[in-house]
């Protein structure tokens, strides 16, 4: 049945590259759990290795208890969905799906039940003779995943799944695979550049960089509470301001505007401040700026403003908050919610904020 | 610090290690152990067995050698560019007008290429001959023609015969010529000549230096024409090998060695060349757009298809005029007319020993060929590294070792102990698999680099084990680029003549080698029927394969 995840110390070296620095993550069972990163950060590495297709060159693999290094691909009993479907050219839909099921010496009685159920959960089920080449991508992607996940494995594994579809298919097939997953409760492991799906998706986001994981946390952790620049300006758009601050969480920035924000621990010296656009707001008085560009949304309205030191900063005014729209040009005082922004330390790049 | 115990999965458990060493053990000792054997004995005296340069200072200071060394060169070079002067037109009007009949001439152009070695000058001795059809009629008129036997005679026949090469590379290459580059060219205001100078043929000319290299390659490797047209007084290198190893009775073939590492090193140079030369000028192409093709009609359409007719249409006579021919009466040494079926008749047991041995030795080549080839073209296109670029070079070695040189290689190698082969059907097969394995492995590559290679790993993760995902899943989808391969080296293996008729013993020959020794017996009649069957055996076989792949057999 499902199994937890564990890795500990994962390391990946293509020659002398190293493609992951020592991952560790904690899976829970039946958890919907992503990668997330730009390419090249080494999310695909770490979903091969858990599959058996990448060497292991340092570190320990679990799947409950057991250790699955030294494991074959063929034995980890997993159910992977792959970017291009990889669905066999040669077979028909159905015998595509009842492969794994062959391959599992599964009593055949058994097997045309269990992949007519499967065709119908991914609601293709009037496909089941057809042959891949005549089928559009979303259906050769409900394949796949009828495929991956016909054969309940311990583990489901999917890498970058929705990247070939287009924008509509998209959200469409990612609810399609969140539902899924809640009701099989198969503990998934899904890798994606996209940070709007894996927060729409997940349960939990690990989001990397460099071979190295930065964050990891809930979909909401990881937007409201960046732990470092890098996830704040990955997530989501974040504005990013140097400052000051004093051990007493009093933080200057530009000498033009000072707010007091809570501190975990003290710190005195200088730091980077990230405020997404709504985070920021039109004030009395605060920061002095120059309207440049508005643009209008609809829901909200998109500033750009540029403050005395020649930066420009993103700010959005929801439209039901507001009634005026600021014109081009004019000076207008910015202001922040000190109980929702982060600031680091310049240095490390530490969160230091709670 | 604690040492972790290492517990990733053990090298030995991957089969694909296994199947490389298998391989290269196939190599070592039917092409690396042969070629050093008879580099050793290239530097060795035929009586006192001491390392010396005598066999290469025989060669460089007796004109009847070095001379064949400048015969080869020439009837190498001079029909690489009269190929190049015929095949890269015919691919222009071929990829770009509505040329009547296209297929065709598409598929005369691979059968004239595939024919049997000797056939294009058995062809024209026929007809311009010293008792040739055309000689003698206009003879009779007091008209003689120059003569085809030497330099000319050569150089003619391997143009006709390897001119496809480079009509087939050429067009691949202008088919995949995105059209907007064109368009572009035209847009900035070029001619349509200047525009086939400037753009066109730029992009296509390494394509143009591949096919030209093989052409060079496969020139002076040729051993039937030169053979057969050389006559007495011009020699060619492969000639030189067969004709010093008859005569060097008893020896090691010592001087027949040396001059094989000559013809060896000639090619190698060539390839440097061509590396060198397309090495500054790679352009990586996809067309996204390929070319439309221009209608034209009437006379205009008329004019663009009359060379392409005129080219495939030549260089194909042959095959008819062997075929007709042996259905003529004869007195021995010449045809006298008349329709026949004697010449099959008066073949007998012959023809039934020849046929067995040729279908026998090629078929039993073609399971080790496709065996071996779907392993290795597995091995070097997924399993890269160090051991597939290697294996990728080993796969070099039949286009840089002639045929000639190679049977002479075996002869040297396994008539001693450890590995008494001589004489046997089986060092004829081993040497088919070696020569003709390339075609499987290169076209089985060509298709596997086009195969998603997810497709493996999904059998592999629903729990199949990797070498069962191969021959149920990989090897099943290969299947049609192993089938285009295979035939050709099938059809390549029926026409083998320069190895196989160093390896023969008389008991062992093939159709081939039983045709070809009739025609030098001068023994005409049997000569044009076995040329026949062959020439038949071969086109239905191609023809049969083209229709079943839908054309896509590429060369």
């Amino acid at each position: 049945m499902s199994n937890a995840v564990i890795i500990k110390d994962a390391v990946k070296k293509y020659g002398d590259f190293i493609a992951l620095k020592g991952i560790n993550l904690d899976i829970k069972e039946g958890e919907f759990f992503t990668l997330l990163g730009p390419s090249g950060c080494g999310k695909t590495t770490l979903l091969r290795m858990i599959a058996g297709f990448n060497s292991i060159e340092g570190g320990e693999f679990y799947f409950g208890d057991k250790l699955i290094n030294a494991v074959s691909a063929h034995k980890r009993d997993i159910g992977m969905v792959f970017q291009n479907y990889a669905i066999f050219p040669h077979l028909t839909v159905e015998e595509n799906v009842a492969y794994g099921l062959k391959a599992r010496k599964v009593p055949s009685a058994e097997i045309a039940p269990r992949v007519k159920e499967a065709l119908e959960l991914v609601q293709i089920g009037h496909l089941a003779k057809r042959k891949p080449s005549e089928l559009s991508g979303g259906q050769q992607q409900r394949v796949a995943l009828a495929r991956a996940f016909v054969i309940e494995p311990s583990v489901l594994l999917m890498d970058e799944p929705l990247s070939n579809l287009d924008a509509k298919l998209r959200v469409q097939m990612r609810t399609v695979i969140k539902k899924l997953q809640r009701k099989l409760g198969i503990t998934t492991i899904y890798v994606t550049h996209d940070q709007e799906e894996a927060l729409a998706i997940s349960d939990r986001i690990a989001v990397m960089k460099d071979g190295v994981i930065m964050q990891i946390g809930t979909p909401t952790q990881i937007y409201a509470k960046p732990e470092n620049p890098f996830v704040a300006g990955f997530i989501g758009v974040s504005n990013f301001l140097d400052c000051t601050v004093e051990s007493d969480g009093r933080v200057t920035i530009a000498d033009e505007l000072t707010i007091k924000v809570p501190l975990r621990r003290p710190y005195t010296g200088p730091g980077k401040l990230s405020a997404r656009p709504e985070q920021l707001f039109f004030a009395p008085e605060g920061m002095p700026g120059t309207v440049q560009f508005s643009t209008f949304l609809g829901d909200f309205i998109e500033y750009e403003v540029q403050l005395n030191n020649g930066q420009n900063l993103t700010v959005n005014e929801y439209t039901k908050d507001t009634s005026t729209v600021h014109e081009n040009g004019e000076k207008v005082f910015l202001n922040f919610d000190p109980e929702r922004i982060s600031v680091y330390e310049a240095e490390s790049e530490e969160v230091i904020t709670c | 610090m604690l040492k972790r115990k290492n517990t990733s999965i053990p090298w030995y458990m991957d089969p694909w290690v296994w199947v490389k060493t298998m391989v290269f053990i196939i190599f070592i000792l039917f092409l690396i152990w042969p070629f050093s054997s008879i580099i050793t004995n290239a530097f060795k005296s035929a009586k006192t067995n001491v390392l010396t340069m005598e066999n290469f200072e025989k060669f460089f200071t007796k004109k009847y050698y070095y001379g064949a060394l400048w015969n080869s060169v020439g009837v190498s070079l001079v029909p690489t560019l009269f190929a190049v002067l015929l095949g890269v037109p015919m691919a222009y009007l071929m990829t770009r007008y509505n040329v009547w009949g296209k297929k065709l001439w598409h598929v005369l152009a691979i059968l004239s290429l595939m024919s049997p070695p000797f056939l294009g000058a058995y062809a024209w001795i026929m007809m311009f001959g010293r008792a040739g059809s055309v000689t003698t009629f206009l003879a009779r008129y007091g008209i003689t023609i120059p003569t085809i036997y030497g330099f000319g005679g050569i150089a003619t026949v391997l143009t006709l015969k390897l001119y496809p090469y480079i009509y087939m590379y050429t067009s691949g290459a202008m088919e995949s010529i995105d059209s907007s580059l064109e368009e572009c060219a035209e847009n900035l205001g070029s001619g349509k000549l200047r525009r086939f100078f400037t753009v066109t043929m730029p992009v296509v000319t390494p394509s143009i230096t591949a096919g030209a290299l093989v052409v060079f390659m496969s020139a002076l490797a040729d051993f039937g024409t030169p053979m057969l047209l050389g006559g007495q007084d011009f020699r060619t290198l492969p000639v030189l090998i067969y004709n010093e190893y008859l005569s060097e009775t008893g020896g090691n073939g010592n001087l027949a060695s040396a001059i094989s590492i000559i013809i060896v090193i000639i090619t190698l140079l060539m390839l440097l060349v061509q590396k060198v030369y397309v090495g500054r000028r790679n352009y990586v192409m996809s067309a996204l757009r390929p070319p439309k093709e221009t209608e034209v009609h009437g006379f205009k359409r008329f004019l663009v298809t009359l060379p392409v007719f005129l080219i495939s249409f030549i260089s194909f006579l042959p095959q008819i005029i062997v075929c007709a021919s042996s259905f003529q009466h004869t007195n021995y040494s010449s045809f006298t007319g008349g329709f026949t079926f004697e010449n099959y008749a008066n073949l007998g047991t012959r023809l039934w020993s020849s046929l067995r041995n040729t279908f026998t030795y090629s078929s039993i080549a073609m399971v080790f060929i496709v065996i071996i080839g779907i392993l290795m073209s597995y091995a070097i296109v997924r399993k890269k590294g160090k051991t597939g670029g290697i294996l990728d070079m080993l796969l070099m070695a039949p286009y840089v070792i002639p045929g000639s040189v190679l049977g002479l290689c075996y002869i040297v190698t396994f008539n001693q102990k450890p590995l008494i082969l001589t004489g046997t059907a089986a060092i004829i097969i081993i040497s088919y698999v070696i020569r003709k394995l390339p075609y499987t492995v290169r076209s089985a590559s060509a298709f596997l680099l086009q195969m998603d290679p997810s497709v493996e790993e999904a059998s592999i993760n629903l729990g199949v084990a990797p070498m069962r995902t191969f021959w149920k899943v990989t090897a099943r989808l290969m299947l049609p680029g192993v089938f285009s391969g295979a035939i050709l080296s099938w059809v390549t293996c029926i026409n083998e003549l320069s190895c196989s008729i160093m390896l023969s013993s008389g008991r062992n020959n093939t159709l081939t080698i039983e045709a070809y020794t009739n025609i030098v017996r001068n023994s005409v009649g049997s000569g044009a029927a076995l040329s026949a069957i062959l020439t038949v055996t071969s086109a239905a076989i191609l023809l049969i394969a083209l229709k079943v792949t839908k054309g896509k057999i590429r060369v």
